[in-house]
């Protein structure tokens, strides 16, 4: 047995509600990090960014996912579910800090919105996310058949639209940003040359 | 001249305990100066200052960092002494002054300003400072002269947050001549009465109240008086989105967010916005320098 085997084997041993946990501990030890004084004098903006750089992570994990498999052998297909779900759910508490801790108004989060790219790109972000994560159970897959597969493509769009709103977020010129874009571009282009085959068959 | 304006903020009667103790040990170091006993209900209300821990732990000082955390982890590493402040171009008296020599000759008094950033934050700061009026006319102010312009320390081995091209170095600042005279506008060399710490802007640093924050560019060791416009690093970096004025205005828009409230800082997880007031709210002392100008044009 190789040592990916073992890694692979070692994997499979773990259930996915072992991530499900961890994902939902996370944001609670934050919230409680923030009400006694643990993330600094801005908790607001430190939990808005930590849930927003998380789920740009778990959106760059599941996108490697089939990568990795290809490239190393190393299967976490077994937890691609749990990382999407995870992806949408930061997503979602991402925004919500947004709303209602950080803006708080609601006229002006509407302006927001339509009136400043970087929100207006995130937002469309989220809302391709949005039936993604609610389709993400065997009911569903069984369902819509075929379809599940072209429809969770989006994901792609929603990758790229999630880090460019990160790039637009930073003030000056930054770089952790770009990497972010960087690696996702990657992943989405490693996606491609089987295309660019059948076109050439074709 | 010094004590051109009196504290408008006052430490006020209901103090968070921890900047209390800050607090009372910084009023003993005034020795009855008499500064909390003026009240003033309309203003009293939720301005007493940051503590300490807020001010000194929150900053943006990109030459140590993008991170608000990256300059109180990084900015022991400037060395402050000894510091001079080169100040040239249209001036009887250019040369170096030393920091000690400046010290000298200045009178400083305690600011309570309020603070805002132009990333929407904003705080109420008890600076120590002079104005720097009479810093500019120690070197003499000659006729013609327009604008100020600011240049902070570069030193890259000092400066960690500068081996990236996060802005141009060195980051520079300026202000029209008449800014820089007003009564409001001080060079700050310290904070709760203890010398100012370095990811503050050691040992001296401009404070503009009426502006955002980046306008008060720390660490200053080049002064430099001029008829022309000076170069300033935001607006450089991005014209669009940061103008030479800078002006504090809930009216005008920041491309990418609402400048028209506020999240004040020390508020914890669920503190409410206020509202931004024109001028930071000091419109009664400025506004009249502005008569005339189109303030979303000259943002």
């Amino acid at each position: 047995m190789t040592l990916m085997d073992q890694i692979n084997v070692t994997l499979r041993k773990f259930p996915a509600w072992v991530l499900y946990l961890a994902g939902a501990a996370y944001p609670m030890w934050l919230l409680y990090s923030g009400l006694t004084g643990g993330l600094g004098v801005d908790p607001v903006k430190v939990l808005e960014h930590e849930m927003g750089e998380r789920a740009l992570q778990l959106l760059i994990l599941g996108l490697a996912v089939t990568p990795l498999r290809q490239f190393t052998g190393l299967n976490l297909m077994k937890f691609r579910r749990s990382i999407g779900v995870l992806t949408f759910v930061y997503v979602l508490l991402h925004l919500l800090v947004w709303l209602v801790l950080d803006v708080q108004i609601l006229s002006q989060i509407w302006a927001d919105i339509l009136k400043r790219p970087y929100i207006t790109i995130g937002m469309a972000g989220f809302i391709i996310l949005l039936p993604l994560g609610l389709t993400s159970n065997n009911w569903s897959v069984r369902k819509l058949g075929p379809k599940w597969r072209s429809l969770h493509k989006m994901v792609y769009a929603a990758a790229i639209l999630g880090a460019v709103h990160y790039v637009m977020v930073a003030k000056g010129f930054q770089i952790e940003p770009l990497i972010y874009l960087g690696v996702t571009i990657v992943l989405l282009v490693l996606r491609l040359p089987k295309r660019r085959m059948r076109v050439q068959r074709a | 001249m010094a004590h051109r304006w009196k504290n408008d903020l006052t430490h006020a009667d209901v103090t968070p305990e921890a900047a209390f103790l800050n607090r009372r040990h910084f009023m003993a170091g005034l020795a009855g100066v008499g500064l909390a006993s003026i009240a003033k209900p309309a203003l009293a209300e939720g301005l007493e200052p940051n503590s300490w821990e807020e001010i000194t732990s929150y900053n943006n000082f990109y030459e140590f960092g993008t991170g608000k955390g990256d300059p109180v982890e990084y900015a022991h590493l400037m060395k402050t002494d000894p510091w001079t402040v080169q100040i040239d171009g249209l001036v009887d008296r250019p040369g170096d002054y030393g920091f000690e020599q400046i010290m000298s000759e200045m009178t400083v008094e305690e600011r309570i300003y309020r603070f805002r950033c132009v990333e929407a934050w904003s705080m109420v700061i008890p600076w120590n400072g002079f104005e720097l009026a009479d810093l500019l006319n120690l070197a003499g102010v000659q006729e013609g002269t327009k604008y100020v312009g600011f240049e902070t320390l570069y030193r890259p081995e000092e400066m960690p947050g500068t081996q990236y091209p996060v802005l141009e170095w060195p980051y520079k600042e300026g202000l029209r001549l008449d800014e820089a005279m007003h009564p409001l506008t001080i060079m700050a060399t310290g904070i709760y009465g203890k010398p100012i710490p370095n990811q503050n802007g050691a040992p001296l640093r401009l404070v503009v109240p009426w502006k955002y924050g980046f306008k008060s560019i720390k660490s200053i060791v080049r002064i430099t008086l001029t008829d022309k416009e000076p170069p300033t690093s935001w607006n450089q970096a991005n014209g669009r989105e940061y103008g030479f004025y800078s002006n504090v205005n809930p009216e005008v828009s920041h491309p990418r967010w609402s400048q028209a409230s506020e999240r004040k800082i020390g508020g914890g997880l669920f503190a409410k916005r206020v509202p931004t007031l024109m001028f930071n709210g000091y419109e009664d002392q400025v506004a009249d320098l502005y008569e005339g100008m189109d303030l979303s044009k000259f943002f």
